[in-house]
């Protein structure tokens, strides 16, 4: 795919973006920042039960002036969103960089979408208990 | 062909007016023979989002950078972009960008690398043309290939290398990272952990300025009193004397290096874009840390 249509894809990514629910966007200190990213985002998993089965919910908050941060949220929350606990686990660290992106947006800036996955990994760990 | 400068009065006191235009100048110039309007952005993004009619991109990341050496675009590089960006060597450049036309002080500053003759970047950016409901469009232009010259990079006048700072020492310098970097209490710019440096705090001797106080609330550039009031009433430059600005990976400072010689008219600006995160990774090269400029030990 050429670079241009990547990053209309990334766009649409980014526009799909679902917004905060209520009881997350009145309390934006519940979400974890994450400073690997170029651009202001937070983060929040929410896990429904324990062990590898537990299912797991994300919430991401960005702003409009960061579509490029968005758009790697809106990557996560479409392939992550509703999945296990162990699947998300299972999720290779470095497929950030197996999607194309890095000839479209730079490696550089690739590495915030990674820092986003590392963390996601890490509260999925801790509330599911593995 | 290039076009008229503008005359708004607040441009008027800067040392260099011909370098800036004002939103309601572009406005009223946009669609213009001679004209090229360039977006440059941190967010790679966020032309795709809205950008001002018939502004092409450039980007700092894909465009400016050359991908193995860590340098700028060679001369044919340069020419390529240009001529399939529809800018010819005679065309009047306007650059604007988000967070207060940071990134489009760099893309001016490399454009300056290859002598280009008439770039001005657009007073208070994309923020400001937004903020005044300006119209934006999503339609992406497909300019007609220019001819442009393959020109040799010409680095000396404006850009600083290590060794180039090393024997400047002692000279003066303007470091313009935020200041828990500056004082070496964090080796990376707020939020950006992945540039960092093995070691924190500055090169010695070198005056802390943070960039983003050249820019007013609107991201327009402060009045040249102001300017003079920080860079030399309060921190004593002189402006006889050569400077070299620094930050982390040489694009804030980028901006200051505008500020100076563009806006106060500093003869002797350049930019050591190498900055903290080559001088914080060297071998045998001497740092200072706190609050205070430092020791300067050769």
């Amino acid at each position: 795919m050429p670079v241009p249509e990547r990053l209309q894809l990334l766009l649409e990514f980014s526009q799909g973006l679902p917004d905060l629910p209520e009881r997350y966007a009145e309390h934006p200190e519940l979400l974890e920042p994450v400073p690997e990213c170029q651009s202001p985002i937070f983060l929040l998993t929410e896990v429904e039960g324990a062990g590898g089965d537990a299912v797991v919910r994300l919430y991401f908050s960005a702003p409009r002036e960061a579509p490029t941060t968005r758009g790697f949220a809106g990557i996560l929350h479409e392939g992550l969103d509703g999945r296990t606990a162990q699947e998300i686990l299972d999720v290779p660290a470095d497929f950030t960089g197996r999607l194309g992106l890095a000839e479209a947006v730079s490696p550089l800036r690739l590495r915030g979408m990674a820092g986003m996955l590392g963390r996601i990994k890490r509260q999925v760990k801790e509330k599911a208990g593995i | 062909m290039t076009l008229p400068r503008d005359d708004d009065p607040k441009f008027a006191d800067y040392a260099h007016p011909e370098r800036l235009v004002s939103t309601a100048w572009l406005a009223a110039h946009l669609g213009e023979p001679g004209l090229v309007v360039v977006e440059s952005d941190e967010d790679v993004l966020l032309y795709e989002t809205g950008h001002i009619p018939g502004a092409v991109k450039v980007d700092w990341h894909l465009d400016l950078n050359d991908p193995v050496t860590r340098d700028y675009v060679d001369g044919a590089g340069f020419a390529r972009l240009m001529s399939a960006r529809g800018i010819g060597r005679e065309t009047t450049v306007v650059i604007y960008g988000d967070k207060n036309n940071w990134w489009a002080a760099y893309a001016l500053w490399v454009f300056t690398l290859f002598g280009h003759q008439d770039v001005r970047l657009l007073d208070g950016g994309r923020a400001k043309w937004e903020a005044e409901g300006r119209e934006m469009t999503t339609a992406r232009p497909s300019p007609a290939a220019a001819d442009y010259p393959v020109v040799e990079r010409e680095d000396a006048p404006v850009r600083a290398f290590k060794d180039d700072v090393l024997a400047f020492l002692g000279g003066q310098l303007v470091d313009v990272r935020s200041l828990p970097e500056y004082t070496g209490e964090r080796t990376h710019m707020p939020d950006y952990p992945e540039e960092g440096a093995l070691r924190g705090g500055h090169i010695p001797g070198a005056q802390s300025v943070p960039w983003a106080r050249a820019a007013n609330e609107d991201g327009t550039f402060r009045s040249r009193d102001e300017l003079a009031a920080i860079y030399v009433d309060e921190k004593g430059l002189d402006a006889a004397e050569p400077v070299i600005t620094y930050c982390r990976i040489g694009e804030r400072s980028s901006h200051t290096w505008f500020v100076l010689q563009q806006l106060l008219g500093f003869p002797d600006v350049r930019n050591y874009d190498g900055s903290w995160t080559e001088w914080g990774n060297a071998v045998r090269v001497p740092i200072a840390r706190g609050e205070e400029p430092g020791e300067v030990t050769r």
